[in-house]
């Protein structure tokens, strides 16, 4: 047994080394060091608590063993297994997860608030009440937000908005009964009350996400993420922990700022994000015009002449290479290239796939070196002096209507300046619009060729093609 | 009525909530500047070491399992707890082991 001022101590270090992980992020060199420090401070938490608070009896320890020996099993088989194209899923799994279990947390202290320390006499302090029913309503509105999130994510679901009428009032409506159920569960601590906050909240966590399309998954990952955060830092206040006041403080403004920034690479702003339904045909309104204006088309052999004569290339991947799996493909390609002295680099558009970062691991499991993959401010500068662009499963964030045309839906979004390359070779299935609803403009310039074809085949197609 | 009964507790100090507040407030604004500093091709890798420290929530769930039934506790606060701590172990250990998968991948040229 340990006091619980040695105790405090050890969950600041535990806190301090989430913060030490989090900094090892600034580089891949110091990121798995990072990693380490986290594992670590979390394994820090874990032995404080037992230390501090052993349980009394062999059962309850027995219980504790299976518990980290069920969930740490089951974890560590999903870590291994999960292909690095289902990592948006899986963090929104995840964050379901953290959000869940941040309500059983939350009703486990109502029900034993002696064990927590935030009584007296049985009676919970109105405080605890208040931040416990913070935590479980953010917490229960994280875990059905995310359960949709993953099942959009995961194709099971459509990623088309599913709008229902009147949605912005019922949403209203249901979080005003929240706040009034908190204000009465803080005066009576009725776990009727608190039960109905739950419910309330994870009815109202679905039907937020359930409007919001695919594309826009990026953002509400990132804001799931932000929540679970504040969820922990709820619960952190009802049990007093510095470990968790930290780590829901740092989690939170983690999520906040990729919100943030997803929604300045969409030009977006995040309310209009929240409130959804862009993606879906009443956003496709403006410019559904049908497109009959003649495109240049090629083939796999056209393409690899075309690279195979150039000094300098570009690769933009997007979504579409992640469902094709095609980022070994491209791998390959770029390898041939090389070898032939050509120089060549990605460029990575922030809302590029399904969350933040997502092509910059795709391309990291294809082994290509961290060091040829941009960003598109390092980046767009450089178009203009490159011969061939390959765009392999990208359309909106090279559109040049966002920096042209004010009526497209997408104007003033930043996009990579492809079209200044000598010649795109754009790799697509058909002529379909993007996300966005929008027919690119990019299709119809004299410098573009259209490669029809399935993004890994094509790509393969054209690695033979350099054979020849 | 808290603020009271905080009050006599503490001795007239101040309430222990606002020295939790000014951790919180302080840790936001590390948070902050530090996640600024993360490079955006990490970003997917940042996303799920955030989610394996958020559980750290665990430490909630390892007090509720070890609840004296006896004494301070019951059934109830004794199951959502052993089901909170199956959800944060698979998170902990999915989530880290996740993020080191993903950041053994990063190489540089060469």
């Amino acid at each position: 047994m340990i006091s619980a001022n040695i105790a405090a101590l050890f969950y600041l270090i535990s806190g301090v080394l989430f913060i030490l992980a989090l900094r090892g992020l600034s580089s891949p060199a110091s990121a798995r060091q990072g990693n380490l420090f986290a594992m670590i401070g979390m394994g820090i938490a874990v032995v404080t608590t037992l230390a501090v608070a052993a349980p009394r009896d062999f059962s309850s320890w027995l219980l504790i063993i299976a518990g980290l020996a069920v969930g740490g099993g089951i974890g560590a088989f999903i870590a291994r297994n999960v292909k690095m194209t289902q990592m948006p899923q899986l963090v929104a799994a995840f964050h379901s997860l953290v959000g869940l279990a941040a309500v059983f947390v939350a009703a486990a202290a109502l029900y034993a608030p002696d064990a927590f320390g935030i009584a007296t006499a049985g009676h919970i302090h109105a405080q605890a009440l208040i931040e416990m029913s913070i935590g479980v309503a953010i917490g229960a509105f994280t875990f059905t937000g995310s359960v949709i999130a993953f099942l959009k994510l995961d194709g099971r679901m459509s990623g088309k908005p599913i709008i229902l009428p009147s949605r912005h009032q019922i949403h209203l409506g249901i979080g005003g009964a929240i706040l009034v159920l908190i204000a009465i569960f803080a005066f009576t601590a009725s776990p009727v009350a608190f039960w109905l906050i739950t419910i309330l909240a994870l009815v109202l966590g679905g039907l937020m996400i359930i409007p919001i399309g695919g594309a826009d998954m990026p953002v509400v990952v990132s804001m799931l993420n932000s929540y679970s955060g504040w969820a922990a830092a709820g619960i952190g206040f009802t049990l007093g922990n510095t470990a968790l006041i930290i780590t829901g403080a740092l989690v939170g403004s983690s999520g906040a700022i990729l919100s943030y920034i997803m929604c300045k690479a969409m030009n977006r702003s995040f309310i209009s994000v929240i409130l959804g339904g862009f993606g879906g045909d009443e956003a496709a309104g403006g410019a559904g015009v049908e497109d009959d204006r003649p495109v240049k088309q090629g083939a796999a052999d056209d393409a690899a002449f075309l690279m195979k004569n150039s000094s300098k290339v570009i690769i933009v991947p997007g979504y579409g290479m992640a469902v094709a799996q095609a980022q070994h493909a491209v791998r390959e390609m770029a390898d041939v290239l090389k070898a032939e002295g050509i120089d060549v680099r990605y460029a990575i558009h922030p809302v590029a796939g399904r969350m933040p970062g997502h092509m910059n691991v795709l391309l990291a499991e294809a082994q290509v070196p961290y060091d040829e993959v941009f960003e598109l401010e390092d980046i767009n500068s450089e178009f203009s002096q490159t011969d061939v662009v390959y765009v392999i499963g990208a359309n909106d964030v090279t559109n040049p209507a966002a920096k042209t045309d004010k009526a497209s839906p997408i104007y003033g979004m930043p996009v990579l300046n492809v079209e200044d390359a000598g010649t795109v070779l754009f790799v697509k299935r058909g002529m379909s619009a993007g996300y966005a609803g929008v027919q690119n403009e990019l299709f119809f310039r004299d410098n573009t060729m259209m490669l029809f074809g399935d993004a890994k085949k094509m790509t393969d197609d054209i690695v033979k093609a350099f054979g020849h | 009525m808290a603020a009271a009964a905080a009050h006599v507790v503490s001795g007239g100090a101040i309430d222990p909530f606002i020295f939790r507040l000014a951790i919180f407030v302080l840790a936001i604004f590390v948070g902050y500047y530090v996640v600024w500093s993360v490079t955006p091709a990490l970003h997917t890798p940042l996303m799920s070491v955030t989610n394996a420290i958020s559980s750290v929530i665990v430490v909630g769930a390892l007090l509720a399992v070890g609840v004296h039934l006896a004494a301070d506790g019951n059934w109830a606060s004794k199951v959502f707890g052993f089901i909170a701590l199956v959800l944060a172990s698979v998170n902990i250990f999915g989530g880290f082991l996740v993020t080191q998968r993903m950041l053994s991948m990063y190489r540089r040229k060469g």
